[in-house]
């Protein structure tokens, strides 16, 4: 993918060098405005003093950094120790974002194959298909899943009806509600980039493999995956990173009882908290972790192009 | 979940209306609670002046303070604040002056509704509809006494783990402190220590905190009790068949007046007046009344209303009922301690 578009450039890059500058200016001017300036402006709101019911006084203050990692009791003056609230909320926020993450490859993966392996002009039908029912508001599409999941909604009634379950389950307001909610939102991001890989695989080196004896999850382990390696790549971080700021599927299918990430900041600017420093330091925070998960998987990744060049 | 929906919803009325700018009057940029108002009053003022009206919801009295805190201000001409809001948004200077004789049906106002502790005199605010808070339990589950407040804070084992709590800061913090009889606002360490203890004993027993589905997970069944609004839990029972009773504890109970004030740097403040104007009318909060089934705080309302509404059990405390209490409005330093006891009942 990267590799495609490196050697594109090169054969493109002297002809227009003394106009790439210009160029590239409005790409520049939507991340600055897009990304940089609202990045910005939380670094320097996390590091400001809180104005009592939302709104920032203009004097440089760690107290928002505090809050987040010391406990100073109930009443704020007891010694500091590690304030575990906090953590917890992150800790269960990336939990959740993982096993969605894993959930998604799971199902995904043989989905993207079995695309991938159809005719070439049905491929497009069933890509059309998985797209269809994301054209609905991912809001409509949560409560949606509200309806079905519920103690007398239609899931546990078939359940029942088919004789698996007495009893119906309680799938709502639980930690699977929210982990059902996260795998249903972000499937089509793990899709959509796991068959861009697959479809250019060349399944004439699993024939050959196949031929000189390899057993089928031979096959898959040592020559399909490390193949399309890039694309799980791509679909894991386009569904961790959505997942783990997440608020709607918690908010909805988790009954809001415990904060994930998302429903923490929103808090801070939305709710009764009104701590918009705190808001944004944990924000902060969050980013920190995501480049960090980030970096790792580019790092991996550019491993694996110089191994493979 | 209604908060999500209309906000998009108003962007796309807004992006209509400014590409069409049809209405010769204008319009009235109203923030309003969800489901708070039916859509035959909004047909009825724009057919009697021509005024558009453009509709913004908010489902907590503090996410409309922060979201106009956050810029909102001078996009609104008008919010419907609950009591203890309208003290903080008039403290926070956010409010307009209502000169006087700028409203015509100002005399309409009741006299126990005009001198309000949280507005005197009624300069920024007028009466939109009253009503309690406590919580209705679903009697298919149980059948049990439920006049106490230990049906949220020690519930009996039906119960348990089947309660949802409005995602109201103010209000579970007013109930809990109903429940120990301690005053709402107390700074004493151990009243702060003893509402902290328990409501964090009591979050085991409890399913979700949302306020916007408040009544439908009643209904459905996901939750078997609940806190709601009075109005919210007759129509839940009237509209919705659902088998529930509203409690009025012996303890007490939360009591609210929503009110519709005038916000400071309206861009359509003579639409808004006259848009207060049209809620002062006794025929127009009847039909209000009628529908919210909460009550009003106008003269000459009960002559158009439903002969049900006055005998509906979620508007008649039993004799036994404990008092009704309005949300106070905490000082910095107590307020803090609320902030920190709720954030670590949802971690």
């Amino acid at each position: 993918m990267a590799g495609g578009a490196a050697s594109g450039g090169n054969a493109t890059s002297d002809a227009y060098a003394p106009a790439r500058g210009w160029l590239l200016l409005p790409a520049w001017l939507v991340l600055g405005i897009v990304v940089l300036a609202p990045i910005g402006l939380m670094l320097i709101y996390s590091f400001l003093t809180k104005e009592f019911r939302g709104g920032v006084i203009w004097e440089f203050s760690l107290e928002a950094y505090d809050q987040f990692f010391f406990d100073r009791g109930l009443f704020g003056d007891e010694s500091p120790t590690i304030q575990w609230a906090y953590i917890q909320i992150f800790w269960r926020s990336i939990w959740q974002a993982t096993l969605a993450t894993l959930l998604c490859l799971l199902i995904g993966f043989p989905t993207a194959y079995f695309i991938a392996t159809r005719p070439a002009n049905q491929r497009t039908i069933w890509v059309f298909l998985i797209t269809i029912p994301y054209w609905v508001n991912l809001l409509i599409r949560t409560v949606s899943m509200r309806f079905i999941l519920r103690d007398q909604g239609p899931l546990n009634d078939l359940l029942q009806w088919v004789g698996v379950i007495s009893e119906p389950l309680t799938i709502i307001n639980t930690n699977l509600g929210v982990q059902i909610g996260l795998f249903y939102s972000y499937l089509p991001f793990m899709v959509l980039p796991l068959y861009a890989a697959i479809e250019r695989y060349n399944f004439s080196l699993s024939e050959a493999a196949a031929d000189l004896y390899a057993p089928r999850h031979k096959i898959l382990t040592r020559i399909v995956l490390p193949a399309v390696k890039p694309g799980v790549i791509a679909g894991c971080i386009l569904v961790f990173v959505p997942s783990l700021g997440s608020f709607l599927a918690p908010d909805l299918l988790g009954g809001a009882r415990n904060f994930m990430i998302g429903s923490l900041i929103d808090e801070q600017f939305r709710g009764s908290a009104g701590n918009w420093p705190f808001g944004a330091a944990a924000s902060m925070i969050l980013l920190t972790l995501v480049l960090l998960v980030l970096m790792v998987l580019a790092r991996q990744q550019a491993r694996l192009e110089k191994g493979a060049s | 979940m209604t908060r999500y929906l209309s906000t998009s919803a108003i962007a796309l009325c807004a992006g209509l209306g400014f590409a069409t700018a049809a209405f010769a009057e204008g319009e009235v940029v109203v923030y309003h609670w969800f489901e708070y108002i039916p859509q035959e009053l909004i047909d009825k003022f724009t057919e009697e002046t021509g005024i558009r009206i453009v509709m913004d919801t908010y489902d907590s009295n503090e996410a409309m303070l922060a979201s106009l805190r956050a810029g909102g201000m001078g996009t609104y001409d008008v919010a419907v604040p609950g009591d203890y809001m309208v003290q903080i948004m008039r403290d926070n200077d956010m409010l307009d002056m209502i000169a006087e004789g700028e409203l015509t049906n100002h005399g309409n106002i009741l006299p126990e509704w005009l001198d309000v502790a949280y507005d005197p005199g009624r300069q920024h605010s007028i009466p939109y509809q009253w009503g309690s808070t406590s919580f209705s339990v679903n009697r298919d589950v149980y059948d049990g006494p439920i006049n106490t407040t230990d049906i949220i804070f020690n519930p009996p084992a039906e119960l348990s783990g089947r309660i949802n709590m409005l995602a109201s800061q103010g209000e579970v913090m007013a109930l809990a402190a109903i429940h120990l009889g301690i005053s709402m606002c107390s700074p004493d360490r151990g009243d702060l220590q003893a509402l902290n203890d328990l409501l964090m004993g009591s979050r085991q027993h409890w399913l979700s905190f949302n306020s916007d589905t408040a009544r439908e997970i009643l209904v459905s069944g996901d939750a078997a009790a609940g806190m709601i609004y009075d109005g919210f839990s007759a129509r839940a029972r009237i509209e919705e068949g659902a088998n529930l009773e509203y409690a009025f504890p012996t303890q007490g109970f939360i009591a609210w007046m929503d009110n519709v004030v005038l916000l400071k740097d309206a861009p359509n403040r003579e639409n808004a007046i006259r848009f207060m104007d049209f809620l002062l009318e006794p025929a127009n909060v009847g039909m209000l009344t009628n529908w919210t089934q909460y009550s009003a705080g106008i003269a000459g309302v009960d002559a158009y209303l439903d002969p049900e509404l006055s005998v509906q059990p979620e508007r008649n405390p039993p004799a036994d009922a404990g008092p009704a209490t309005f949300i106070e409005v905490c000082d910095q330093a107590t307020q803090e301690v609320h902030d920190r006891i709720w954030t670590a009942l949802r971690r």
